[in-house]
């Protein structure tokens, strides 16, 4: 999957600067790296050798325990290792890959697939703004847009902010999801007050989140949404001499002689015949 | 207009997520049935007596899916799809969230159809509050013993287990979700052999949709006589339908299958906003063609959908209104399909990839009419041609987009063109040519 979505406000350029000189267009996390075919492949890690924290092998473990073959762990692993290292950094990776006994190279080509694991260090939580196509026509990326300036004007350290597809809750258009408490109906003006609450640990907007209790939809007692300001107006111009598209409908003189066109086909053919009846005489 | 609710029917009790309120309220009565009057035929049997179609998109007979399942000792399992990504779908969130036994529940029920004896709930990792309500369901249910070894003493043994994805739209995809539920990236596998014969760990799955599987106890608890009564022909049921965009009301509305499109979009979720039209809508998803206002009386049935040239899918209509430019629309459709194709197969990878390219030149003023037709000839060379349907979800729409409102895509590229040329005409030098005023066409 490529991912140019991610924002570069709350972490780290998505590029290293060596791949700007050559690239205008910002390529992918990853791209620009080269292989280093001096070293030896990365084998499956000893055990012994890596030190793992209790809490993040006790959880690897347990999910192992609970699929018919333990590979099924490596999401729910790899999910936990982000928690507890902010991302999957090659330390995370490795340790997981030391619990699990799988190479490292494994579990990067199953990090990399995924757009909750984050291969960079972008932040240990997520601000993901909805901009899917039924947010789209809600102003989302309006609102993305401003909270994204908020977040840089602001700074806002930690926080991986970025555009997210449909994250469905498409009721609560235009939305956002804080490390997964989902908020919503959200507007340009709430950008600011979103962003110093995150940067003062508080919880955003209390009892406008969908998990809060007593939460109910702006319209669901009456009344209607908050309509979307209008599209920007495309200048009204008018060219000299006619578009492209005026050539196609000049009035044609009539032709003379019979229709090129066949005669219409007044009954539906046999089955399994292809024959054109002959058209019923005209009363 | 009002709903049908059916499954939604006590979806506004509090604390309906806790084992004790839904046992009030007549919960696990259709499992205590199925496993200890009815035997596994039976329920198989009633499943598909119902009618029930898949609510993920397909819309395929359950009780037909299920019985494809082999009988034999080989281990079976069940897969709950509740990586509900297809944008405009929110149905699942709600029924996950206020009702986890209702699908714990059909999960056992479906299972006991298919001789699983271990299933896997796969919800999107973007769901995690939900996905902690249906861990909290799944222990209270082992905890009652209706999950676990010999049910209620009934021989039939179930363990049922909530894995996350973590964010993946082509987890939806049944196979993809096989993929990356054995811990592999989220690819979808070749097609035969189905997941029925060979499925997760090469053993023989049913996978089913939330929705779906939620269907399952009340058909069992009524009969499907009772349940076969709500519906039209051979779309029985009803259907909780998402309905979100340029409406007053978005929100989910469990209908009978059958209601008019009309009375979906303006009799319960408001219609456009004041002084708007609709222009068009997306029947199920933004997967499914769009359909425009002289669809709007059709009856909401998988049949009248597919014959009106679109789909039911997921159930989720998205209206756009009049006042939307198209073209961005598309754009932003065809950027989702980009980002969440997986790449493994050519025409998708590369056909969404130039889709996009081509909707930014006509948008950015770059475009020709030899870009629409390139548009419409890349759609085309996607459709059919590649292992899952990813790549025709968005060619699907886009060309439906193209067929119905070719004039304005034309429109919108020349006046997006034009606008261009006059931001550019001071930056060309045209002031300096002396005859030519500064600003203004000429």
């Amino acid at each position: 999957m490529t991912d140019e979505r991610h924002s570069s406000v709350a972490g780290q350029p998505a590029t290293s600067d060596t791949a700007g000189a050559l690239h205008s267009v910002p390529l992918p996390p990853g791209w620009d790296e080269a292989v280093r075919l001096d070293e030896d492949p990365a084998t499956i890690p000893d055990p012994a050798s890596v030190e793992v924290p209790a809490e993040l092998r006790a959880e690897v473990e347990r999910r192992m325990a609970m699929y018919p073959e333990h590979h099924s762990a490596v999401l729910p692993a790899l999910a936990a290792a982000q928690q507890v290292h902010g991302w999957c950094s090659p330390e995370a990776i490795e340790q997981v890959a030391a619990v699990m006994q799988v190479t490292p190279a494994y579990l990067s080509s199953v990090a990399t697939f995924y757009d909750m694991l984050r291969t960079q260090p972008l932040g240990s939580h997520y601000l993901y703004v909805c901009t899917g196509v039924a947010c789209h026509l809600r102003n989302a990326k309006a609102v993305y847009e401003s909270i994204e300036a908020q977040a840089g004007e602001q700074g806002l350290e930690d926080w991986e902010v970025r555009e997210f597809e449909c994250l469905g809750a498409c009721d609560m258009a235009p939305m956002a999801s804080i490390d997964g408490r989902f908020i919503g109906p959200i507007e340009e003006g709430d950008a600011g007050e979103l962003v110093t609450a995150l940067n003062e640990g508080r919880q955003p907007f209390p009892g406008r989140g969908l998990s809060d209790p007593g939460f109910r939809l702006p319209w669901a007692d009456g009344g209607a949404a908050p309509d979307r300001p209008g599209p920007p107006e495309q200048p009204d111009v008018h060219p000299a001499g006619g578009t492209w598209k005026d050539a196609e409908v000049l009035d044609m003189p009539p032709a003379e002689g019979p229709s090129p066109h066949p005669r219409p086909l007044l009954k539906p053919l046999d089955p399994g015949t292809s024959e054109v009846p002959e058209p019923d005489e005209e009363p | 207009m009002t709903e049908t609710r059916v499954l939604l029917a006590n979806i506004d009790e509090p604390d309906l997520n806790t084992i004790a309120v839904y046992e009030r309220l007549g919960g696990y009565r259709a499992m205590r049935k199925a496993l200890l009057e009815m035997s596994a035929e039976d329920v198989l049997h009633e499943l598909g007596e119902s009618g029930l179609r898949g609510r993920g998109g397909a819309g395929f007979s359950m009780g037909k899916k299920a019985s494809f399942i082999p009988k034999g000792a080989m281990d079976k399992y069940l897969c709950c799809n509740a990586d509900e990504s297809e944008p405009g779908t929110f149905k699942d969130r709600l029924l996950m969230q206020k009702n986890p036994h209702l699908l714990v529940e059909g999960c056992i029920i479906g299972s006991i159809a298919a001789g699983a004896n271990k299933g896997f709930i796969f919800i999107r990792g973007e769901y995690s509050v939900q996905a902690d309500i249906l861990e909290d369901a799944v222990a209270e249910a082992y905890e009652k013993g209706y999950l676990g070894e010999r049910i209620l003493d009934s021989g039939h043994t179930f363990d049922l287990v909530v894995h996350r994805g973590q964010g993946a739209y082509i987890c939806g995809e049944e196979t993809g979700l096989l993929d990356a539920l054995e811990g592999k990236r989220g690819n979808p596998r070749l097609k035969p052999p189905f997941p029925a014969n060979q499925g997760l760990y090469q053993g023989p799955t049913l996978i089913n949709n939330v929705e779906t599987l939620c269907n399952a106890p009340i058909i069992i608890d009524h009969g499907a006589d009772w349940y076969r009564k709500f519906g039209e022909g051979n779309s029985t049921g009803t259907k909780i339908v998402s309905v979100s965009g340029n409406v007053q009301r978005p929100g989910n509305f469990e209908v009978e299958l059958g209601v008019t499109v009309r009375e979906l979009i303006y009799g319960l979720a408001g219609g456009p906003p004041e002084g708007r039209e609709l222009k068009c809508f997306f029947p199920g998803g933004s997967s499914a063609p769009v359909l425009t206002k002289e669809h709007l009386d059709l009856p909401y049935t998988f049949e009248a959908m597919a014959q009106a040239g679109s789909m039911l899918g997921s159930g989720a209509i998205i209206v756009v209104d009049e006042s939307e430019p198209l073209v961005p629309l598309a754009l932003r459709l065809a950027e989702f399909y980009r980002h969440e194709s997986c790449g493994k197969c050519v025409p998708c990878r590369e056909g969404t990839n130039w889709t996009v390219k081509v909707l930014e030149r006509v948008d950015e003023g770059e475009g020709t009419p030899m870009d629409l037709e390139i548009l419409e000839q890349v759609q085309g060379n996607i459709i059919g041609n590649c292992l899952c349907v990813l790549g025709d979800s968005m060619a699907m729409p886009v060309a439906s987009m193209l067929t119905h409102f070719r004039e304005e895509f034309e429109q919108h590229m020349e006046e997006a063109r034009l606008a261009r040329d006059l931001e550019e005409l001071p930056a060309m030098g045209a002031g300096e040519l002396g005859a030519v005023p500064e600003a203004g066409p000429v």
